[in-house]
C-alpha cells in the first residue's frame, strides 16, 4: 500500500545502468526533475535538510539529516512526521456512494460504523489489485478514501468510468478530489500526546481506524487514526494553506523528539510492519487473496460477491491461492525485489518483492511470493542474490510487533 | 563505486540538496578526508600502492553518500580482477552498489573483518575499512588514476553538475 514503487524504480535504474553509460543517465534524471510536482511543504523540507528525489511524479524527501537507520529507530522510540501530500484523497458523496464503491472494492463498506475506516483493495475483472486504499465511511452518504500517488491517474480513470455508467442508470454519486488539502502522517508513541496539544477533542477515545473531522491548530482537518509504520499514529488531512504551520507546531510541541522522516525510513518501517507497497508487493496481476489480505474481504461480500473479479477471488478463498505472500529472514546481503527464491535442489519457488536490512531487528527481512505448500512459517529456502544462494526462512509478519491503539 | 551508486535515488538526492542548499557546509565535510598518498578512481575507490601490493577501498565521499553499510561482498583470494570491473558489492539499508577495481591484478588478501563489521567502511574508509589487497598486473594503470587534488576537484564538479 501507499507510495509508488520507489525501490523498484531504483532497482530498475540499477539494472539499466549496467548496459548504458553515465552521461545518458545524468541527462535523463536531470530532465525529469523540472517536471516534478511539489507539495506545499517542499521549501520546508529543503530548509530542514530534506534530500529531494523524484517519486511517482513528485519531488519528495527521501531522508533528512538523519540516516535512514536513525530515522527508523526514532519513529519507533519517539515519533515521525511524514509529508504524504502526494497521495490522493477523495470524497464520494451521494446517497448511493456506498453501493457504487462496493462494486469496485472487496470491503464491506456498508457494514462500517460511521466514522470508521479500513484498508481495502480496488480490483479489476480478473481479481487483480488496481490499488490498495484506506476507505472511511464518514457518514452513510459520504466516503473518504486515500489512494497511492503512483496509481492516482489510473485509479481516477477507473472510478470515473464506472461512476459514469452508475449515474447513467440513475445512481446518486459524485466525487471531490481533495487537491486543496495536504496530508501529514504523524506516527509513533509520541504521536497522540503531541497531537493532543493542538486539539480539544479527546484523542484517548479515538481508536485505530477511526475518523473525525475536527479543529487542529486552528484548521478543520480530517483525522484518521491509521498509518503505514505499524506504530500508533494519525494521518491528518489539512487545508494546504495551514499545512506548514501544522507541521511546525507538531515538531515544536514534541520538543524535537518527533522528527521529519523521509520516504526511505517510511519504506523500512512499513516493511518491518509487514505492510505491502503497491507496485512491489502487490500488482495488477496479484489478487488480494494471494497478497494475504483475505481478511479484508468482508463476510457479506464473500456470500454476495458483487465486486469486480469476485468470481476469481471467491474461488481462491474457497480453494486456496496458488501463490502466497510471506515474510523471510535471511543471511548474506539483504534481499531486494526480484531476488529469486529456490529450494535445496535449486527449483524455483518464487520471488522476493521487497527486502532490506531491518534497522530495528538488525538483520535482513524481506517479503515475497511463494508457491502454496512451501509457504508455512519455518520452511527453509534459498534466496539467490548476484548468482549466490543464501539461507532464508519463511517467517510470520509483522517482523516488528504493531502497536495500533485499540480498545482493551 | 560503480555507476549504480550514482544512479540511486539517494545519491542523486544528496547532490541535489548540496548544490541548492547548504553546499558550503556539505562540501567542507565531504572533502575534508581525501588522503594524500592515495590514488583515486572516478568510480570513487582509492588505491594505496606499497611495494608490490595495492590496497583498495571506497572513499569517504562514497561512504557518506551511501549511508550506513550493512553488508560487504568480497572476492575470493586468488581471483583475477580487471580494471573497471566489479570485484564486490556494498549494501546500505536501501541501496546496493557494485565496487569496481581501479586497477587490474590478483587478489592476495581480503578484509574478512568487514563481514562482521561492515560499518568500518563508514567509520574508517581509508584504514580499517580497506576491502582488498591486489598484486597489480599492470602497475602503469596507476598513472591513469587521480591524485588527491584532482579527485577533490572531480567530486566538486560532479556535485555541481546536479
Amino acid at each position: 500500500m501507499r507510495g509508488g514503487g520507489l525501490w523498484q524504480l531504483g532497482q530498475s535504474i540499477t539494472r539499466r545502468l549496467s548496459q548504458t553509460d553515465k552521461k545518458s543517465i545524468t541527462r535523463r534524471c536531470f530532465a525529469s526533475e523540472a517536471d516534478l510536482k511539489k507539495t506545499v511543504l517542499y521549501d520546508f523540507h529543503v530548509a530542514h535538510g530534506g534530500k529531494m528525489v523524484p517519486f511517482a511524479g513528485w519531488s519528495m524527501p527521501i531522508q533528512y539529516k538523519d540516516s535512514i537507520m536513525d530515522s527508523t529507530l526514532n519513529c519507533r522510540e519517539n515519533g515521525s512526521l511524514f509529508d504524504v501530500s502526494h497521495m490522493c484523497g477523495l470524497s464520494l458523496k451521494g446517497k448511493n456512494s456506498i453501493a457504487f464503491l462496493e462494486k469496485l472494492v472487496i470491503g464491506d463498506i456498508a457494514g462500517l460504523a460511521p466514522g470508521t475506516g479500513t484498508l481495502s483493495v480496488l480490483t479489476n475483472e480478473k481479481g487483480g489489485a488496481i490499488d490498495d486504499t484506506v476507505i472511511t465511511k464518514v457518514t452513510d452518504d459520504h466516503i473518504y478514501l486515500v489512494v497511492n500517488a503512483g496509481c492516482r491517474d489510473k485509479d481516477l480513470d477507473h472510478i470515473e468510468g464506472h461512476m459514469k455508467a452508475f449515474k447513467a442508470k440513475g445512481g446518486d454519486v459524485g466525487w471531490h478530489i481533495h487537491d486543496e488539502r495536504s496530508l501529514l502522517a504523524l506516527q509513533g508513541p509520541l504521536a497522540a500526546p503531541v497531537l493532543q496539544h493542538l486539539t480539544k477533542d479527546d484523542l484517548s477515545k479515538m481508536y485505530f481506524g477511526e475518523f473525525h473531522i475536527l479543529d487542529i491548530n486552528g484548521a478543520e482537518c480530517f483525522l484518521t487514526r491509521t498509518g503505514y509504520t505499524g506504530e500508533d499514529g494519525f494521518e491528518i488531512s489539512v487545508p494546504s494553506e495551514h499545512a506548514v504551520d501544522l507541521a511546525k507546531a507538531l515538531l515544536e510541541k514534541s520538543e524535537g523528539k518527533i522528527r521529519l522522516t523521509g520516504l526511505g525510513a517510511r519504506d523500512s518501517l512499513r516493511l518491518e510492519a509487514g505492510l505491502c507497497l503497491y507496485g512491489n508487493d502487490m500488482e495488477q496481476h496479484v489478487t488480494p487473496i494471494e497478497a494475504g489480505l483475505t481478511w479484508a474481504v468482508g463476510k457479506r461480500r464473500r456470500s454476495e460477491g458483487g465486486f469486480l473479479g469476485a468470481d476469481v477471488i471467491l474461488k481462491q478463498i474457497a480453494d486456496g491461492p496458488a501463490i502466497r505472500r510471506v515474510g523471510f529472514f535471511s543471511s548474506g546481503p539483504p534481499p531486494r525485489g526480484h531476488s529469486e527464491i529456490v529450494d535445496d535442489q535449486g527449483s524455483a519457488l518464487g520471488e522476493v518483492t521487497s527486502g532490506g536490512f531491518s534497522p530495528c531487528l538488525k538483520k535482513n527481512i524481506a517479503m515475497g511470493y511463494l508457491k502454496s505448500g512451501s509457504h508455512k512459517a519455518g520452511t527453509k529456502v534459498k534466496i539467490v542474490i548476484r548468482g549466490k544462494s543464501y539461507e532464508g526462512v519463511v517467517t510470520k509478519m509483522p517482523f516488528v510487533p504493531t502497536k495500533y491503539y485499540k480498545p482493551t | 563505486m560503480a555507476l549504480r551508486m550514482w544512479a540511486s535515488s539517494t545519491a542523486n538526492a544528496l547532490r541535489i540538496s548540496r548544490s541548492t542548499n547548504n553546499s558550503q557546509l556539505s562540501l567542507t565535510r565531504c572533502f575534508s578526508s581525501v588522503l594524500d598518498g592515495l590514488k583515486y578512481a572516478t568510480s570513487h575507490e582509492w588505491v594505496k600502492h606499497e611495494g608490490d601490493v595495492a590496497t583498495i577501498g571506497i572513499t569517504d565521499h562514497a561512504q557518506d553518500h551511501l549511508g550506513e553499510l550493512v553488508f560487504v561482498e568480497l572476492p575470493e583470494i586468488g581471483a583475477t580482477i580487471t580494471k573497471g570491473g566489479p570485484f564486490g558489492a556494498v549494501e546500505s539499508v536501501k541501496a546496493t552498489s557494485d565496487v569496481n577495481s581501479p586497477i587490474s591484478g590478483e587478489v592476495v588478501e581480503v578484509n574478512s573483518s568487514l563481514s562482521d563489521s561492515p560499518g568500518s567502511i563508514n567509520t574508517s574508509p581509508y584504514a580499517e575499512g580497506w576491502m582488498i589487497k591486489l598484486k597489480p598486473s599492470s602497475p602503469t594503470e596507476l598513472n591513469s588514476l587521480m591524485n588527491p587534488a584532482e579527485y577533490t576537484k572531480f567530486c566538486e564538479d560532479e556535485d555541481a553538475a546536479h
